[in-house]
């Protein structure tokens, strides 16, 4: 009731609210960044265009990272090819098939951990849907964001999808055995496009392939691990 | 096409607040977003139309203030522009977003009896 004058008619209230809406994902994030912290666990959100690379990516992580224990989850709408991959290149994996959703959510994530053992791993890979757009501002609890951009998707995709690339904390330039066979594209240009959304660029490139760049990718991985405040600490080196 | 899972999202959030409140209908959404938030305005109009059915949101106006994007030198606060290297061309120091990359619900415009 109107409470001026008791006249019996609704009252319009504005309620000042100022909060994200993906305040819910957020939330969930944090719980499952603050289980990964505990157990320590690395956890890798990898991101991508379909076909950009990201599980061959994976299979070559788990052939130069033999002294570390790898999960993965991978995420697509539908099909669990590429967990079947990872698993037969020895990684521990889970599918999360999406249906109809084009990203990966922080509460899919954590009802997939309970399809692995993930807290005896040393890594945790999420392999994001295959999408440029989405998966971009979904905090799934990561350590890092890692993007995997093949350079046959074309040299301007940082510009085309700047949130994606702005997300990074790493981008992958995957597939660089091919630049051979692609005399109009240039490695540089891909840089120069990534320097113009990333504030701070930090590239790899790399060929799943040929093996290239291959080490540097897994000293990173060693680099956010070593940093990493209850990373188990294992005796290994870099084979 | 997050954007539908980003309306679901808003208006459980609605819904909640005027559950709280004993709202009987909702008049008004006041949201921000950026233009880097990697929303789509549109699909985003779309999406609340199609969801809003059934929901206490079903006659609420959605008014959405959209953000241009603002990167600025995190040293000495001067502007970089869009489409540049993200470096202050003074200090050299890596850009910093300072707005464009909303997706907020402000405000409610709600009825309660």
């Amino acid at each position: 009731m109107c409470d001026t004058c008791g006249c019996g008619d609704h009252e319009l209230v504005p309620v000042d609210v100022h909060e994200r809406i993906l305040a819910g994902n957020e939330k969930a994030a944090a719980h499952n960044r603050e289980h990964f912290r505990a157990a320590g666990v690395v956890a890798i959100n990898l991101m991508g265009g379909p076909g950009a690379g990201k599980t061959a990516v994976l299979e070559a992580t788990a052939g130069v990272l033999k002294d570390r224990k790898m999960a993965a989850l991978a995420g697509d709408l539908a099909t669990d090819n590429d967990a079947v991959r990872l698993r037969n290149a020895g990684i521990t994996a889970a599918a999360i098939t999406t249906g109809s959703a084009c990203h990966l959510d922080a509460q899919m994530v954590h009802r997939a951990m309970h399809d692995v053992p993930w807290k005896r791993f040393d890594y945790l890979f999420i392999e994001n849907v295959g999408n440029l757009v989405c998966p971009a501002i979904y905090d799934l609890g990561q350590a890092a964001n890692v993007v995997a951009l093949s350079v046959t998707e074309g040299e301007d995709k940082p510009l085309k999808y700047p949130v994606m690339f702005r997300a990074a904390d790493l981008v992958l330039i995957t597939k660089i055995d091919l630049l051979a066979y692609l005399p109009h594209v240039s490695l540089n240009r891909i840089i120069g496009n990534l320097e113009r959304v990333m504030p701070r660029p930090l590239f790899l490139p790399l060929s799943s392939q040929s093996g290239h760049g291959v080490a540097e990718w897994a000293a990173w991985l060693e680099s956010i691990r070593s940093s990493h405040p209850n990373a188990k600490i294992v005796e290994g080196s870099l084979t | 096409m997050h954007e539908y899972s980003l309306i679901q999202s808003l208006v459980e959030r609605v819904e909640a607040e005027a559950r709280a409140r004993s709202a009987t209908a909702v008049h008004r959404l006041n949201v921000r977003i950026g233009e880097q938030s990697g929303v789509d305005i549109e699909l985003f109009r779309t999406a609340y139309l199609t969801f809003r059915e059934r929901t206490i949101c079903e006659a609420a106006e959605l008014e959405i203030d959209v953000i241009p994007t603002q990167w600025a030198c995190g040293t000495c606060g001067g502007r970089i522009e869009s489409g540049q290297p993200l470096r202050c061309p003074a200090c050299l120091r890596p850009a910093r977003l300072i707005g464009g990359d909303e997706i907020m619900l402000d405000r409610i415009e709600m009825e309660v009896a």
